[in-house]
């Protein structure tokens, strides 16, 4: 018979530890709308200039988040710190990444509209984030692919570090297909010039909170895709003992 | 290393020559996409003309994930990828020669999809040494991204819908560049043309030193 694993069985991806985690980052983030809300309105983009407490935050998260999958991969590829955890951070990083890439996007286009009168504009940063988001939707996909866990393992490493060679090429494709032509930049519309404090201190918190959130939520992905290997293993070995037990009484 | 390239390139090519699948089935493929593009954009008022190097590359992207899937597909057949494993080859070598093969492939399609745009779309060339070298630098980075990306999901049951996914944002660079450099090269403006083949050599340099230095451990995985 196979022996019980020998760490208790656990059903939940929460700790006292991850309670006060999620705790703090839910603080920050009612911190953040709290006072983003309470921000001036601007002469320029009256109440819409109240993004800037959550947009710049997600964008960076999800930089953030991008370059935590390419050191976790490049982590497991290097033999000597080779190890299954790697590989579980830089999934649970990659897909709480895509969020807040399709969430950089979302929030994007909610300011671009009412500042630049179009949900979408073929601004160097927007098409970089559009094909970064695109390219780590790949790298998910990559993931689903079923395989021996080690075999994905590697594969998945390797698609993440060739996915962030890539984001620094497209970026520099498309800024400069951007500014041959039309020299917009994001930094003129930008309010960000003549910011005064309150908008700091709201971008601020909006940076502490965003990527505590992020922490939290990569903490608990990481924690169901070591259950879900855990299951994979266990449903192995549950079928190689009925297996057995079949001959045994094919046996008899 | 150089060796093992010309035996896999020749081997790919000679593949290609006995089964005609690159010429009976891609090389239609993508002059039918230029016909299909005049479907989509009015083909009288000057639209064609105006679009025909976006037009023209877009058509050689789509070949070029045919030609990257076919050449890949010959690998998975009779067990060719263990074959290849073991055969002593230098994998840096194999992915070489397969990148040259699809390289060969893409520069014979280029060809029949230049013509087609000067006879389908009316297009003049204005300054052919732009284009030609716009078209080889492109080449070489759309086929040393394809194979890299190619044998990464080879071994996947899901590989032909996994591969368009994975490949054609890599290689939006060369798209956009490779576009720029052939609308000025087409409208004889060759000044702004040329500053485009930064990118496109750049391109073609990363992905060929990736694949050098990866093919190895990905043939592995395959």
């Amino acid at each position: 018979m196979t022996a019980p694993p020998s760490t208790g069985p656990r059903r939940a991806t929460g700790t006292p530890a991850t309670t006060v985690l999620g705790a703090v980052a839910l603080l920050a983030l009612t911190g953040t709308v709290a006072l983003g809300l309470a921000l001036p309105l601007t002469r320029e983009q009256r109440v819409y200039s109240r993004l800037i407490a959550i947009h710049p935050p997600v964008a960076w998260t999800a930089y953030l988040a991008v370059a935590v999958t390419a050191i976790a991969s490049a982590l497991y590829l290097w033999p000597r710190t080779r190890d299954r955890r790697w590989d579980r951070v830089a999934a649970a990083s990659a897909e709480v990444g895509v969020v807040f890439i399709a969430l950089m996007l979302a929030t994007g286009s909610i300011w671009g509209r009412p500042t630049w009168g179009v949900w979408w504009t073929w601004d160097a940063r927007l098409t970089a984030s559009a094909l970064m988001l695109v390219l780590y939707l790949g790298y998910l996909a990559v993931r689903r692919v079923p395989a021996d866990i080690e075999v994905r393992a590697r594969r998945s490493a390797v698609t993440a570090l060739l996915a962030i060679v890539v984001v620094p090429i497209n970026h520099m494709a498309v800024e400069w297909w951007r500014t041959l032509h039309q020299g917009r930049s994001l930094a003129e519309l930008d309010p960000g010039s003549n910011l005064d404090g309150a908008f700091i201190a709201a971008m601020l918190l909006g940076f502490l909170a965003m990527t505590l959130v992020y922490a939290w939520l990569v903490v608990h992905r990481y924690r169901v895709e070591a259950l879900e290997e855990r299951l994979a293993e266990r449903g192995l070995d549950a079928a190689i003992a009925e297996r057995r037990a079949e001959a045994v009484m094919v046996d008899q | 290393m150089w060796r093992d390239a010309v035996l896999i390139a020749g081997r790919d090519l000679r593949i290609e020559a006995r089964s005609r699948v690159v010429v009976n089935q891609v090389a239609p493929f993508a002059v039918l996409v230029l016909v299909l593009f005049a479907f989509a954009l009015d083909p009288d008022r000057g639209v064609l003309e105006r679009a025909a190097a976006g037009l023209f590359w877009v058509a050689v992207l789509f070949s070029a994930l045919l030609a990257v899937q076919r050449s890949f597909s010959l690998e998975s057949a009779d067990g060719t990828r263990d074959a290849l494993r073991l055969s002593g080859l230098d994998p840096a070598g194999i992915f070489l020669g397969k990148a040259l093969a699809v390289a060969a492939q893409l520069a014979a399609l280029q060809v029949l999809l230049g013509a087609g745009i000067v006879v389908l779309y009316g297009t003049d060339l204005g300054r052919p040494a732009l284009l030609v070298a716009t078209a080889a630098l492109a080449t070489a980075g759309l086929a040393a991204a394809g194979t890299v990306y190619g044998i990464l999901a080879a071994g996947l049951r899901v590989r032909e819908t996994l591969l368009p996914l994975l490949l054609l944002p890599v290689v939006a660079p060369v798209l956009l560049a490779a576009t720029r450099a052939w609308e000025a090269g087409l409208a004889s403006v060759a000044s702004e043309g040329w500053p485009w083949l930064r990118v496109l050599g750049v391109f073609a340099v990363v992905y060929t030193a990736v694949g050098i230095a990866a093919f190895g451990s990905l043939l592995e995985d395959a």
